[in-house]
């Protein structure tokens, strides 16, 4: 069993038209390996950021569950951390305060010189030095994220979840805040599942890539490997035949498969609800 | 000039004009001249300033029950009232923030809290004098009911409608129940509680001055009542300026309060 399992996870949510419910997806099972750094991509409703949130124990699953260390996962833990595409810092506090807050949550035997200690390296580690006094609303989006990085790095995961943690940066910061990721990933080798629509981020972060079809009733459909060698940056592998191979096979899932997939899950959907009212 | 500043003297300048118009349709009601006029009518704004003069220079001696200075009576009134506000404060804080947390619990109080609200807070005193027996708690207690309920009501607004994603963190960080509420739910509706605590304390300032009117003894409310009992209306309307003089300060502290714990995301 791996490291962090999905155990045929489904979710239905209510419909938004009133009567009944609606199946975001259904049956995804899928394991992440200790130190890894596994990314999901699909397009927005196939569910994506709702697998994110069972794992992270702030949803729950219709059917199946997650499994961390062979441990079914209940609720949330100092053992999952997010890093939000909204940011989601408490915008009363500055930076360091809101560092600390994550910091003596998860080290409450911590004298306070330790967090403090704590609490400066990650703002160091990020580049954040300097603007430990501001609040959120004095920051860029870059550096809210910034923020958001270095509180979640700072209580140690065991699993870090990013739920499109840059999808509200521009697109220049977005590179230099995905490298540092990278670097900072490196340095601690927690396992990580993110979330994205960005498939250049998925390449240049990932060891493996979930593909999802598009929801509702969406599946997992493949998970393809990232063979490209790390360290990786955006400027070496843009060269790689391995990195044109990867990027056309995705953007071809997304643009075409995903929804022809979908088609047949719905079909396939229908048949089954047909059946069961024949089978009465 | 620029704009702003011409926009700026504009309005200087209109209140002046406001001023200067109340100042003659009183001087007008008033009749000739206002000085000792009691049998002409209300006394003048001439005659109200003299008096305000004399009672500002001495405003904290005390010479027996009915002849105390303003400032003192203004001390007995402001002390009632924060003993009063304070406590009740304190409480719609805390039951706030449980009816904001638990939308089935606010639905079932609020039609209880929608009847209380529209009680003058007067129409307890009798309940109260009668159970308490002693005129000075019963108008505290007053105080108390008066600035209740606007301070839940928008500390349960507030509550309720903090943003998700702080309540995500504060489940992700398992905050302990005290870090979650001094960090996360109290900072995060505190724009709200502060508004709700302005206009409480606008009511408690309003009802202090009837409740002890009712109850006597000391306070601003009795002062006045004091006063006119003497016939002394220069003091009344000096007192009736006062009282909205202190009750601005009071708004205008608070407003001070609700920048500081302001935010932005």
């Amino acid at each position: 069993m791996a490291f962090l399992e999905l155990d045929h996870v489904t979710k239905y949510f209510p419909n938004p038209d009133g009567a009944g419910e609606v199946c975001v997806f259904r049956d995804v099972a899928f394991g992440v390996e200790r130190g890894e750094f596994l990314t999901m991509v699909g397009h927005s409703g196939c569910g994506k950021s709702t697998i994110l949130n069972i794992i992270a124990g702030l949803e729950t699953a219709s059917q199946g569950g997650a499994v961390l260390e062979g441990r079914e996962i209940r609720g949330p833990g100092m053992d999952r951390m997010v890093v939000f595409q909204n940011f989601s810092l408490m915008p009363w506090m500055t930076v360091a305060q809101n560092v600390r807050l994550a910091v003596r949550s998860a080290y409450a035997s911590w004298s306070r010189a330790q967090v403090e200690d704590c609490v400066r390296r990650y703002v160091e580690m990020v580049g954040l030095t300097g603007a430990e006094n501001k609040r959120p609303a004095a920051l860029s989006g870059g550096m809210k994220q910034r923020v958001g990085l270095a509180r979640a790095f700072a209580t140690e995961p065991k699993v870090l979840l990013l739920d499109e943690p840059f999808a509200q940066i521009d697109a220049l910061t977005r590179g230099v805040i995905q490298e540092e990721l990278v670097r900072m990933w490196t340095a601690s080798r927690n396992t990580v599942f993110m979330v994205t629509h960005d498939v250049d981020e998925a390449i240049l972060l990932s060891d493996r890539i979930a593909l999802m079809t598009n929801g509702p009733e969406a599946r997992l459909a493949e998970i393809v490997e990232v063979k490209l060698p790390r360290p990786r940056s955006r400027a070496d592998i843009i060269d790689e035949p391995e990195y044109a191979r990867l990027r056309s096979h995705i953007i071809h899932f997304l643009v075409e498969r995903s929804r022809h997939l979908q088609e047949q899950a719905l079909a396939a959907g229908a048949l089954r609800a047909h059946e069961l009212v024949s089978a009465r | 000039m620029t704009p702003a500043r011409q926009e700026r003297l504009r309005t200087v300048v209109y209140s002046l004009v406001l001023l200067a118009t109340f100042l003659v349709i009183w001087q007008v009601i008033a009749g000739t001249g206002g000085k000792g006029a009691k049998a002409a009518g209300i006394p003048g704004p001439v005659a109200v300033a003299q008096t305000a003069w004399v009672m500002l220079a001495d405003p904290f001696y005390d010479r027996g029950p009915n002849d105390k200075g303003f400032g003192l009576q203004l001390g007995y009134s402001l002390a009632r009232m924060m003993g009063g506000y304070l406590c009740a404060s304190v409480v719609a804080i805390l039951v706030g923030v449980a009816l904001g947390s638990s939308p089935a619990l606010f639905k079932a109080a609020n039609p209880f809290i929608q009847i209380m609200k529209p009680i003058s807070p007067l129409a307890w005193m009798p309940l109260f004098l009668y159970t308490l027996k002693n005129a000075g708690q019963a108008a505290v207690l007053v105080i108390f009911v008066s600035s209740l309920w606007p301070t839940m009501a928008n500390t349960a607004f507030g509550v309720g409608s903090i943003k998700r994603d702080y309540l995500n963190v504060s489940r992700l960080l398992q905050l302990s129940w005290p870090r979650r509420f001094f960090q996360v739910i109290l900072p995060a509706a505190a724009p709200a509680i502060l508004a709700g605590l302005r206009i409480s304390i606008g009511s408690a300032w309003v009802a202090i001055v009837a409740a002890e009117m009712l109850i006597g003894g000391t306070g601003v409310g009795y002062f006045v009542w004091n006063e006119w009992n003497n016939l002394a209306l220069n003091s009344v309307i000096f007192a009736i300026f006062a009282i909205g003089m202190v009750g601005v300060l009071l708004d205008f502290g608070l407003g001070r309060v609700a920048k500081l714990v302001a935010y932005s995301d």
